[in-house]
């Protein structure tokens, strides 16, 4: 019997980061915890009615207004004065945070709310057949910006999400990784611990979009981190306060165990763009660990 | 007690009589004078609610879901597009079963855009599972939103309700009102106990994925809880009476006992009507209103009762349904079908679109034109100089 607050038994693929990250996201906040959910994958997967996975009160209203359900959550429990209680915690996924629910965001942070906001990043919209998002990265293969001929798929590189959130000069944003557990855990404990809008963006390997066996995302995951693709970063009011350093490993070991980027192996040139998405992200936060001595 | 005083800030002052917890609106005309007085009933300690101002209509209907869902009497108020930018969450509200009252202060719909008065937006919005209720002046609006409060947190409703009041007519409009106290409107309206919410101490799902097998009977739980609102809005009603001494009902019959010819409608203009019925009084033609303040649920038998013995019956439609009968006299006429008794005659007419006036003319108009010819989605006082102009 698991002592987890979001529980067994729900609907999830198997080997799916965004699971295994909301149980962390959960765990980690403790029962006084209000979650209110976008539409996507996690929603559905854990709420098909007459069944919850849900063990803390939890909403789920529109695809795109977790956050402002959550200001109107918020807004309420100072009202009762049972804030300081009780932590508010508005997620999603990519799409419903990078696109159709960045305005409701923006206005959720602009205005100061005590919220987290965590936003799961597959990097596609996954719920509906793997469709890029604005979180897809570049040369991605997805249903919507497939490889052809004329095309080594999505064509934009990914929003810069948490630089977007720390604009909004915010006391805490932060990346973290499916791949690397407990960094989750000590990150949504020091957002909570913070008074005011937080968000949190976790990178969650998805078997099904990404196109990789469900025994191995945790290991993309870390893939992610360590070539530099997914730098795991903390920005507090605006300033970038830690980094999680890494030996950089080239792209390709990230690339080649996903069939989403399986058309760009024998593609040498857009490999090359890539490994300069990566190599931009070790300069500008600092990622390269020192060697001792 | 009595003031003279202008629309917004009446429904002001009874939203703050009525103690909401969380207010939240985006800033739309002619809405504003409503939200701008209670920010600053906010800022002055008078009334202890969180604002928040969110940046669109569609946050400020989630913001006050949010509000309602942790169990906090909540309010907004909008208009036109922002009413149809509120849109899916106002359907989500009524299918949380979230109980609310929000003001529409009725607008036209762009394009062209207009911010003058017709009710296009929301009786766009009459499939929502919302109840609507049309106030015909200032009082009746501030009347309506305390019956809102009461009647959409009542445990056998749990509905929302939205309390129309039609653009600058009324909004801007000054008139004498009797503002409650607030003994009585905390006699009329208890505290909100939510009989479900957001509570880590009794934590529960809202809004799960529901499926083939449990979809159908939600939407029929609503639909039967409108059906009860039909006997249970009028019994608040009295209940009403007995505390502010003012009397409402879903429909109001104007002179129409004996009435030949009658015009249905809804709104501020039921107060035109009622003035050229008196005149037309006067001159002895029998002629009457009917005025419709509930909208949703709709009142089909009461409307039935009537005007089952009315010769001719003109309806007034303040908007359209672009390609085919007019929202309200489509409802009317379906009243009656295969009905034993109905009037020979039920013509329809479309006035006062985008904040034309509706003046007495008008309304003698459509009584001169209610004859034994029926007349189908009638355009009162269009100008067809304006229809000449082709694009070639």
């Amino acid at each position: 019997m698991s002592d987890n607050l979001f529980v067994a038994g729900h609907t999830a693929c198997s080997g799916c980061g965004q699971s295994l990250a909301a149980r962390l996201v959960l765990d980690a906040a403790g029962k006084n915890t209000i979650i209110v959910n976008n539409t996507g994958c996690l929603e559905v997967f854990s709420t098909a009615y007459p069944e919850s996975a849900w063990t803390v009160p939890w909403i789920h209203s529109l695809f795109e207004n977790a956050a402002a359900v959550a200001s109107g959550v918020e807004a309420g429990l100072k009202y009762l004065g049972k804030k300081d209680t009780i932590n508010v915690i508005a997620q999603g996924g990519d799409g419903s945070t990078a696109d159709i629910g960045l305005q409701a965001l923006s206005g959720m942070l602009e205005r100061g709310h005590d919220i987290l906001y965590v936003c799961y990043d597959n990097e596609a919209y996954m719920n509906t057949g793997v469709q890029r998002s604005g979180l897809t990265p570049f040369d991605t293969n997805t249903t919507t910006s497939p490889a052809g001929s004329k095309s080594s798929g999505n064509v934009r590189p990914k929003k810069p999400m948490p630089e977007i959130a720390a604009a909004h000069g915010i006391p805490y944003v932060a990346t973290a990784s499916a791949g690397i557990p407990q960094d989750i855990t000590r990150k949504v404990k020091k957002a909570l611990s913070i008074k005011g809008p937080k968000y949190m963006q976790i990178h969650v390997p998805c078997p099904l979009g990404w196109r990789y066996g469900p025994e191995q995302t945790s290991a993309v995951g870390k893939l992610a981190v360590e070539t530099g693709l997914y730098p795991l970063i903390e920005i507090e009011f605006g300033k970038i306060s830690a980094v999680r350093q890494i030996q950089p490993k080239p792209v390709e070991e990230y690339l080649k165990v996903q069939g989403r980027f399986k058309h760009l192996l024998n593609n040498p040139e857009e490999i090359k763009k890539i490994q300069a998405i990566a190599d931009y992200n070790i300069d500008k936060y600092g990622l390269k660990a020192q060697a001792e001595g | 007690m009595k003031q003279f005083i202008e629309g917004s800030h009446a429904i002001a002052e009874i939203v703050k009589l009525c103690r909401p917890g969380v207010v939240s609106a985006y800033p739309i005309t002619p809405q504003t004078h409503i939200v701008e007085d209670l920010a600053q009933m906010v800022a002055n300690g008078e009334l202890p609610a969180q604002c928040v101002n969110v940046e669109s209509e569609h946050s400020a209907a989630s913001v006050v879901l949010g509000g309602v869902a942790a169990g906090v009497r909540s309010y907004t108020a909008t208009s036109s597009q922002g009413l149809f930018y509120m849109q899916e969450v106002i359907f989500n509200i009524a299918g949380l079963r979230l109980p609310l009252v929000l003001t529409c202060a009725n607008r036209a719909i762009s394009a062209p855009i207009n911010i003058w008065n017709d009710q296009q937006d929301s009786v766009s919005l009459r499939d929502a599972g919302w109840i609507q209720l049309y106030a015909e002046d200032v009082q009746e609006a501030v009347d309506l939103h305390v019956l809102g409060y009461r009647i959409s947190e009542d445990k056998s409703m749990m509905l929302p309700v939205m309390a129309c009041m039609d653009g600058f007519i009324l909004t801007h409009g000054i008139e004498t009102v009797d503002i409650p106290s607030q003994e009585q409107v905390d006699k009329f309206l208890p505290p909100y106990k939510a009989l479900y919410k957001l509570d880590v101490d009794n934590p529960i799902t809202m809004g799960p994925l529901v499926g083939p097998d449990y979809y159908m009977e939600t939407r029929y739980a609503i639909q039967k809880t409108l059906e009860e609102a039909l006997e249970f809005i009028p019994k608040v009603m009295e209940e009403f009476t007995k505390v502010f001494g003012r009397n409402y009902s879903l429909i109001e019959g104007y002179q129409i006992k004996d009435a030949e010819r009658v015009i249905v409608a809804m709104g501020s203009v039921c107060g035109t009507i009622k003035d050229v019925v008196d005149e037309l009084r006067l001159k002895g033609k029998k002629v009457g209103l009917l005025k419709i303040t509930s909208y949703r649920p709709f009142p089909a038998q009461a409307i039935y009762e009537a005007l089952k013995g009315i010769p001719k019956v003109a309806v007034l439609d303040r908007a359209v349904s672009l390609g085919s009968y007019a929202p309200l006299a489509a409802e009317i006429k379906a009243a009656f079908f295969g009905k034993k008794k109905a009037p020979q005659v039920i013509s329809s007419f479309i006035a006062g679109l985008g904040g034309r006036d509706i003046t007495k003319d008008s309304i003698k108009e459509i009584y001169r034109l209610l004859t034994s010819k029926e007349l189908q989605g009638e355009f009162i006082d269009l100008k067809p100089e304006l229809l000449k102009e082709k694009y070639e």
